[in-house]
């Protein structure tokens, strides 16, 4: 999911050491994880060579808010902010395990246990690595990277978001969902879009956008009932070494090694579940976001457009009551030309997002597959010795 | 002599006719005697091996199975398990095979009067059958007479008489009430009791005795309907009276306590219980692991759908074909989960499912020679009670009544040495059995194992393959 571009435009090149951003460490307090953000840089405008700051993720939203109401980058596609932490699914498992620990043995217990426990720090990994992702796209983005929001972010050692919350939306940051859908119906019914290329875009990334959701959420749901599949394993292998505990004779041997097959399948069993989440759920993940920001930056596109127009509107009603000719002129231009560079920016924008996609579908893709291979392969194995050690018991 | 009802089990109604049919020595096989059957169980052993064979072939035909037949795929469309029988000592050798195979379940007639019938195919060289392949029609009810009827005949010296397989009366309204034969409407039920039905019959004749029991015979090849067996209905009044049999069966299992003699018994009494618990636990996890399996299938071919779907709004002509090989793929696996489910189903839980129903087997006949025991003692508290009336009665100088009173202490003395023979040769034979059982179980649980992890590699080296092919996809993107 690292996104480092191939595409020359807009991003630094790899070997550029001048402004390095990385997530060090990261702790899990109750309801909040606080993310150490560490900065390396030979750029001047800092302070020191190498620091860091403690942020929580409001803060990321701040960060990414700022970007987004901000005309100067309107032509870009702002990286997608990280999405909220979430422990709950895991911590309900943990506690739902809690309660049952009576009516398993011990050994199957500590085995779930173990197995939430990793899910966990899964999860908590996975949004370390969003949260990173986030920032490294802004750090490497020639742009991006000069914004004075995003120094902030990095070098001030206070709270950011010391404000409640209420006041950042009366600061313009009026950026969500909420306020983009209405605006696309609002523009797509009383605006005519001059290109057709972005009227075309629009729509295919609307759509785009929908069955990427929609694969995330089945993707999402086929891996976690894999899981469940693995885990079932667990009790398997446990009620086995339990049969043969009591089953002295011919058979004890017999059904240990079968247990030990299962438990070793279980392991394997999980993995493919795991790699199937990271490699082709979190892909899709991606990109859903990412796409929804190429759709936002088209809306803004198309408001700009709005705007052009009725400055023409506003000239032409000037030139008609002659009056204020000259700065209904000017505020046309500049409209005008605020239209055209958005519009530029935005294809070259448009093509960049598709060559991401591309790469990193295809390396997800390949990655997938691999691993499945790898893991079939394994477990394949793995019962090939079980039965050879089966049939020497026979 | 199997025309007696089984006698009400309550200690005071004991029948004592009974007794007398028991010399008959039993309507056990004209050739039963105790060194062959000694001589039977090693070679049951023998043979039991033998029926691996042909588990590379079916294999194979689940690889060929097209997708539309893979959630009906039964695991174990043939394959051999063979049984010897008594003969084998006269016939001096462990060539006898005896193959069965139910197939074809078709429904016969309309409405709510419509039935299942089932195909019995059998394949044998026994010489004691008409011929060597042979097929009859069966429905289910007929199975559950032929049980009841083994049963009957059998389960009191001690033998233990595979269960048939349970009704499931929900399932079979279903069925009643489908209008087509197609759609999962239930053919997963027909399926599943196909199978049961199919292992019931193997397990029968895998027993040296039942084999050759004449009902037995006569259900495989006769090719002429059987007469309905009513009493087999659950809610027929042999039904209900059946019922009421076995709760006070339960009751006196219950309250009866037994003063054993022989450690043997209530050592494999605990063994028993033990097996039974953990199998049920293991058979609830396997089912737990079948069901998720299942949902896991489904939400596969969610995947592949939205893979699908993407394909088509992908603007990239690379990435579009890959998506759509991956949907091919993820549809593909969906068919490996589904099948692995299945193999997860027919080979391992319902296994275990059958060992529940024959543990359960197995108490019975424990019970009976319990039963045997209460009678011997019965008898004996009887003896001494006549012993008493006859002193008595002679001490009062009633010289009438003395001789009457000497006549029935001679009567009880019999019945006492009979019941006594009654249980010694229950214990022996439910030894025998037990050893037999034991042997099976063993053999049946190692072949199992194995049959399930070769099919749980064979679908791994699938899925290999799958992802194999799509990997040379992914990688021509761009």
């Amino acid at each position: 999911m690292g996104d480092r571009v191939m595409g020359d435009d807009g991003t630094v090149s790899l070997t550029d050491n001048s402004l390095i951003v990385d997530i060090s460490d990261a702790l899990s307090e109750k309801d909040k994880v606080k993310f150490t953000v560490h900065t390396r840089t030979t750029l001047k405008n800092f302070n020191k060579p190498e620091f860091h700051v403690v942020r929580q993720h409001e803060e990321f939203i701040w960060l990414h808010d700022r970007y987004e109401e901000n005309p100067v980058y309107a032509g870009y596609i702002i990286p997608p902010p990280p999405p909220r932490p979430n422990f709950d699914a895991s911590r309900e498992k943990l506690q739902r395990l809690g309660e049952g620990e009576g009516t398993m043995t011990k050994e199957e217990f500590n085995k779930m246990k173990q197995e939430l426990e990793a899910e966990y720090l899964a999860t908590f990994k996975k949004t370390v690595a969003m949260h990173e992702v986030f920032l490294t796209r802004l750090a490497s983005h020639v742009m991006f990277r000069e914004d004075e929001h995003l120094h902030v972010f990095l070098e001030f050692d206070q709270d950011l978001c010391a404000r409640p919350r209420g006041r950042f939306q009366q600061f313009g940051g009026f950026v969500k969902s909420l306020g983009s859908t209405t605006d696309q119906y609002y523009l797509n019914v009383t605006v005519r879009d001059v290109h057709d290329f972005f009227e075309k875009q629009m729509n295919s990334l609307t759509e785009y956008h929908g069955k990427l959701k929609e694969g995330t959420v089945k993707t999402d749901k086929m891996t976690e009932k894999h899981k469940e599949v693995a885990d079932s394993y667990i009790k398997i292998s446990g009620g086995l070494v339990q049969l043969a505990n009591i089953d002295p004779g011919p058979l004890d041997k017999y059904l240990m090694k079968v247990a030990d097959g299962f438990e070793k399948a279980r392991k394997l069993e999980s993995r493919v579940a795991s790699d199937e989440d990271l490699k082709l759920a979190d892909t899709l993940r991606y990109y859903m976001r990412d796409s929804q920001a190429a759709m936002a930056l088209l809306v803004r596109r198309l408001k700009c457009l709005a705007t052009y127009e009725a400055a023409n509107r506003a000239l032409e009603r000037a030139r008609q009551k002659n009056k204020d000719i000259h700065a209904a002129e000017k505020a046309q231009t500049e409209a005008c030309e605020r239209f055209d560079s958005i519009s530029t920016q935005a294809k070259e924008e448009l093509l960049d997002f598709k060559t991401r996609r591309l790469h990193a579908f295809r390396k997800s893709l390949i990655e997938l597959a691999e691993l499945e291979i790898k893991h079939a392969r394994t477990q394949q194995d793995l019962f090939k010795k079980s039965l050879q050690n089966l049939q020497e018991l026979m | 002599m199997a025309d007696s009802v089984e006698p009400p089990p309550l200690f005071e109604n004991v029948d004592m006719k009974r007794e007398e049919a028991e010399d008959d020595d039993l309507f056990e096989s004209a050739v039963q005697s105790q060194p062959s059957a000694n001589l039977c169980l090693e070679e049951d052993g023998h043979d039991l091996l033998n029926g691996d064979s042909d588990i590379g072939e079916e294999i194979d035909k689940l690889m060929l199975n097209d997708k539309s037949e893979m959630e009906n795929v039964p695991i174990n469309n043939q394959s051999t398990i063979a049984t010897p029988t008594m003969e084998e000592v006269e016939a001096e050798g462990g060539d006898q095979f005896i193959e069965i195979t139910i197939t074809e379940p078709q429904k016969v007639g309309d409405g709510m009067g419509a039935y299942m019938a089932y195909r019995v195919l059998t394949h044998t060289n026994m010489p004691f059958f008409k011929k060597r392949e042979f097929a009859v029609m069966r429905r289910f009810s007929d199975f559950l007479g032929l049980h009841d009827k083994l049963t009957e005949k059998y389960l009191k010296v001690g033998r233990i008489i595979p269960p048939a397989p349970e009704k499931n009366v929900i399932g079979k309204a279903k069925i009643k009430m489908a209008q087509s034969e197609q759609a999962g409407n239930g053919s997963d039920f027909i399926e599943r009791r196909r199978a049961a039905l199919e292992r019931y019959l193997r397990r029968t004749s895998q027993h040296p005795v039942l084999i050759v029991d004449p009902d037995f015979r006569e259900f495989l090849e006769c090719d002429i309907e059987l007469p309905k067996a009513t009493n087999t209905s659950a809610l027929s009044g042999a039904g209900v009276m059946r019922f009421i049999n076995k709760v006070g069966e339960t009751v006196n299992k219950i309250t009866y306590k037994m003063e054993e003699t022989d450690p043997w018994f209530e050592n494999k009494l605990v063994h028993v219980e033990g097996l039974e618990n953990q199998l049920r636990k293991l058979h609830y996890n396997v089912e737990a692991m079948v069901s998720y399996r299942k949902e896991l299938a489904n939400l596969t071919n969610g995947v592949s759908r939205s893979a699908a779907m993407l394909s088509v709004c992908e603007d990239h002509n690379l990435l579009s074909r890959a998506l759509s090989q991956l949907a091919d793929t993820e549809e593909k696996v969906e068919a490996v989960h589904m099948e692995q489910a299945n193999t997860d189903f027919y080979i391992l839980c319902e296994m275990l499912k059958d060992y529940l129903g024959l543990l359960g087997s197995v108490r019975d006949a424990f019970h009976e020679r319990t039963k045997m025991f209460q009678l011997w003692q019965h008898s004996q508290q009887m003896l001494t009670k006549k012993r008493e009336a006859k002193a008595k009665l002679e001490l009062q100088g009633r010289t009438d009544k003395v001789d009457q009173a000497g006549v029935e202490v001679i009567e009880w003395e019999a019945k006492v040495e009979r019941s006594q023979e009654s249980f010694d040769r229950i214990s022996k034979m439910i030894k025998l059995e037990m050893d037999r059982f034991e042997k099976c179980r063993i053999q049946d649980f190692k072949v199992t194992f194995i049959k399930y992890l070769e099919n749980h590699m064979e679908h791994q080296a699938q899925l290999v393959k799958y992802w194999d092919d799509f990997l040379p996809e992914a990688k021509a993107i761009a």
